[in-house]
This record gives C-alpha cells, structure tokens and sequence, in this order.
C-alpha cells in the first residue's frame, strides 16, 4: 500500500489523571473520506486539536504526505496542505464572506507582507473567493458582513475558507452542527462533490451523514480507537454497538 | 459608498479648516492660534499612529507616549552634540523608534489584553526613568533645543507658517500611508487577527510576526511626531513619555473613533481645544472634562466617527 497523506501513530494526551487521546493511531489513505465517530466526551476534538495543531500531545506522532507535522505550529500545517473547520463557527465576522475566503486564498498566494496596493483589487484572490464561494453554493452572498449570515450560511463560508486554501487535506469538524435538516441535506450533498477533490478527514455525530459518506470509520471511545473499517464492517461490529447502547463499560474492559 | 455622508461632510470641513488656518492666524494677527494648532496637529500624527495599532490591529499599546520621547531625544540629544542637521535628526529618530518598537513589540506580543496594557506600559516607564536619569541631557529638568533641524534651506522650521505646513504635510502623508497599509494584504491580515487570531492561525498566518511590523510602523509613525515636537516646543523632557501622555494619545483615538482613518484627527482636536478653552475657564477644567469623555464614550460608541455615522442613518 502507498504512503497514507495522513499517518497517526500511537498518539497519546492527557489532561490531568484522564486520557484524553489513548494511544491513537490511523491512516488516512489520499482521495479517502475518513470518518471518526463517538459518543460524547469520547476525545474527538482533543484529536483533531492535535492533527491541527491548536495542541500537543504527549507522546506520539502526526505526519502528512510522510513528513512529520506532530509539533508544527498551525500556520505551518496549513502551508502544507491541511486546512481545517471549526466545530463552532469561528470566522472573521465584522469581515465580508469574500474577504474572508479571500483571506485564506491570500495565505496561499505569495507573501503578504505587501503594504501599498489594495489587496481587494487583486483579481486572482477575489476570483479564488468567488470560485470557492460559488463552490458552496454562496456567491451571491459575497459582500455580505459574516454578521449578518445566518448559522447555515456561515458553515457553509467555513468550507469555502477551508477550500480557498486548496488542501490536500480537510479536517472538518462536526460541518453539520447545529444545522436544520434541510441544510444537512444540503451539507451531505456538498461533501459528496467535495470528496472527488480533497481527501477528508470527517468527525461528526450525524450519523446517517457519516453512513453516507465515509469510506472508512474509526470508532472512539474513552480516547481509544476501538474498531475501524468499512461502514458495513462498523455497522455489524459488535463493541461499537455496545459503545453506542451506552454500555461503555464493557468496552473498556475488552480493551 | 460615495454617498454623502454627515462623517465626511465634517470630515472635510475640519481638514479645509486646518489648511487654511495659518491664513486665519496671519489676518487677523492671533500667531498664538498657529502655535495652539501646530501642537494639535503634530499630536494629531501621534493619535493616529496609536491607531493603527490599536483601533485597526487590536493591540491596545499603553505606552506609546514613549516613542514621541524617542523621536524628540533624538533631535535633542544630536542637537545637544552638534549636530543640527534635519536630514541626520529626522532619519535617527525613526530608527530609534523602530529598533525600540522591535523590541519592546518581540516582548510585549508574547502577552495578550490586559497584561499587554500593562506590559506596553511598563516598558514606557521604564523608558521615562531612563530619560531622567540622562544626567548629560537634563536629567529630569529636561534639554532645551537651542536650534531647530536644520534642513539647509529646503524648509525653515524656524518661521511659524512654514513648520505648521511641515506638520500638517507630514500628518496627510501619515495619514495617506496607514490608509494604503490598512487596505493592503498585510492590512487586511493585521485587521484579520484582530478579529479573530485562532482563525487567521488556521488558514496560515503567523500572528506575531504581522503584529510586530505593525507595531514597529505605528512606532515609527510616533517617533517622527516626536521629532516635530521637540522643534515645536524647543524643548525636550522626560514629561512627553510620561504614562499620563499614553493616556492621552489612548483618549485621543477613542474620542474620535477607532479604526476609522480621521477618528484620531477629530479626537486631537476636539480633546486639545477643549483642554485649552476649559483650562482658561478654570482651574478645575479636569472636572468638566472628565465626565464630558465619559458621556461622549458611554454614548457615542465608535467615538465622535460613530456618533456623526448615526446621525447619517437616523
């Protein structure tokens, strides 16, 4: 099998006497959509604030495209091709939606330490923002404040930032949150033309939406990686039923 | 957008008002109009340096009184060793205020809110005490500058009307430049952080290294309305880097509006007049003045700027 684009390897990070993140390790191979699931609490977010590097773990180590990434600064992961969603929105809200597309775009287009010329008048960044924006369905929201954008809407500019940044990789962290099911609809629909283009990285609680778009499934529990595989395989598996009835406790002991 | 608005209208009413006032002065004879406004206006160029700090990126510098001390010791202390030239004076005090600004900024960024307030602050004390303690300087009773710069007669900075306009000019250029940066790529990235620094981080800016150029240009910016003001007064002391001064130049922008490229103008004019014209009403001019800031930013959020904006709307 080729070099996966993302490589976890014996992760480990705690917080005080709990193990957040318990010896943590997956593959995700390139053009895969990769999900991870779990109950609450089960240290998702923990995980991917390690893959994005918002935190450090203990022990372990992170590499992409086969070069190790498990201490880089954000800003640098992001240079190599990881871009991320947050899983509360969190964007540059008194900025307009293509400001802010443009913004990521602009990070991956030459320096900007340039000081005189309007950096609203370069034609290649707007027409990224506009293209990532169209991409999402939300063009004619351009020059609207982020303020003013209802929930949905911003989750939907939260995946055209993470796209002006032309990943290799897509850490999206639960997209559908708090979206109507009209807009999950509409969600699934786009990550399933997303997927043709960008691998991803997928953690969300819908779980008709990850049944639907996965390609594999890592199942979390108490910080371990207790099955992963293909969705029939994680359907029919045993522990992740458990897990999922509540019954938490047996899994722990079987690992 | 090119609409008209109440905010421009008063905007440019204030700027053809400081045009023409050397006019003004020499009609009707009142030379101490021409000096009122030349200190205005050179601590106008301070506000608005503060601003692009603080109201465009978010770093509410509590100290930058220091780098109007910087600029005018620079004068001083070149001029005290005589060396008199504006070409030597002006450029050494711009760089002593960027390698301070470098420094200070590479400490202070490390910290956030409040305790860059305090930080920002400290450091300008620090930089007070030093001032008082130049004993070859004045110490604390301050150096006087025998001679303005000289600029070998491009510019006399002796004649009233001519410095005036040397001011103002630079004040425009200033004001020119930070509305260039705050459209530019770097501007946009520094209002960026601002706004949100996880997220800016997460599409791949380093947020420190675009607020330390920030800060050293606003610094910069500083140091040359330093300059200017030690030619204004002929007079340097440690009392200009003083926290108070900080305090001012904070109350300057607020007043006026942060973040809006003619706030910081707006805001020296109004809070230099209204300490003028108070102060010879009373001794107690603070007592007025202080709960007049208050009401104008308890109510007018967005400074005088927000309030003219409003009342646009409605």
């Amino acid at each position: 099998m080729a070099e996966p684009l993302l490589r976890v390897e014996k992760l480990v990070r705690r917080f005080g006497g709990i193990t957040a993140t318990d010896n943590v390790s997956l593959d995700v191979a390139a053009g895969e959509l990769h999900a991870i699931i779990g109950p609450n609490g089960a240290g998702k977010t923990t995980l991917i604030s390690q893959l994005t590097g918002h935190l450090d773990p203990h022990s372990g180590s992170v590499s992409l495209g086969g070069r190790d990434i498990t201490y880089l600064p954000a800003y640098r992961r992001c240079a190599l091709g990881l871009a991320r969603s947050f899983q509360i929105t969190s964007l540059l809200l008194d900025f307009t939606a293509a400001d802010n597309v443009a913004l990521a775009a602009q990070a991956h287009a030459g320096t900007s330490f340039r000081f005189f010329a309007n950096a609203r008048k370069e034609k290649g960044l707007r027409d990224a923002a506009h293209a990532a924006l169209d991409r999402v369905g939300l063009l004619h929201r351009a020059d609207v404040l982020v303020s003013r954008l209802s929930h949905g809407e911003r989750r939907q500019i939260e995946l055209a930032v993470a796209l002006a940044s032309k990943p290799k990789l897509l850490l999206l962290d639960e997209p559908m949150a708090g979206l109507g099911v009209t807009e999950s609809q509409g969600m699934v629909k786009l990550l399933q033309e997303l997927r043709k283009e960008v691998s991803i990285v997928l953690v969300e609680h819908d779980m008709p939406a990850v049944f639907a778009l996965a390609d594999r499934i890592s199942v979390l529990v108490y910080g371990r990686v207790i099955a992963s595989g293909d969705p029939a395989e994680i359907r029919a598996n045993e522990d992740v039923k458990r897990a999922y009835l509540g019954d938490q406790h047996v899994v722990t002991h079987h690992g | 957008m090119k609409a008209f608005t109440v905010s421009k209208a008063v905007t440019a009413l204030m700027l053809a008002g400081l045009v023409l006032l050397p006019l003004y002065s020499s009609l009707s004879g009142n030379i101490f109009i021409l000096t009122l406004f030349t200190r205005v206006v050179i601590l106008a160029l301070a506000a608005a340096s503060l601003n692009l700090i603080m109201g465009f990126g978010g770093m509410m510098s509590f100290g930058h009184a220091a780098y109007l001390g910087i600029g005018g010791y620079a004068v001083g202390m070149l001029a005290q060793e005589g060396v008199g030239s504006g070409f030597i004076q002006f450029p050494v005090a711009l760089a002593a205020s960027a390698i301070y600004g470098l420094v200070i900024g590479a400490l202070s960024l490390r910290t956030r809110g409040v305790y860059f307030i305090m930080i920002t602050l400290a450091f300008a004390q620090m930089a007070y005490y030093v001032a008082s303690g130049l004993a070859r300087y004045g110490g604390d009773d301050g150096l006087t500058v025998y001679k303005r710069s000289d600029f070998s007669g491009l510019i006399n900075l002796g004649n009233r009307t001519q410095f005036y306009y040397l001011c103002l000019a630079c004040l425009f250029a200033v004001i020119f430049l930070i509305w260039r940066i705050v459209n530019s790529r770097f501007g946009l990235v520094v209002q960026g952080l601002r706004s949100n620094e996880q997220r800016m981080q997460a599409i791949g800016f380093p947020a420190k290294r675009y607020q330390l150029v920030c800060f050293v240009i606003s610094g910069m910016m500083c140091g040359l309305a330093g300059a200017l003001l030690a030619n204004n007064t002929d007079f340097i002391s440690p009392a200009v880097m003083y926290w108070t001064r900080s305090g001012d130049l904070m109350v300057m922008v607020i007043l006026g509006g942060m973040g809006t490229l003619f706030g910081p103008v707006m805001g020296a004019v109004v809070y230099l007049l209204l300490e003028e014209f108070l102060s010879q009403l009373t001794e107690y001019w603070a007592l007025i003045m202080g709960p007049l800031l208050l009401l104008i930013v308890l109510f007018g959020r967005g400074g005088i700027m927000g309030l003219l904006g409003r009342l646009h709307r409605g």
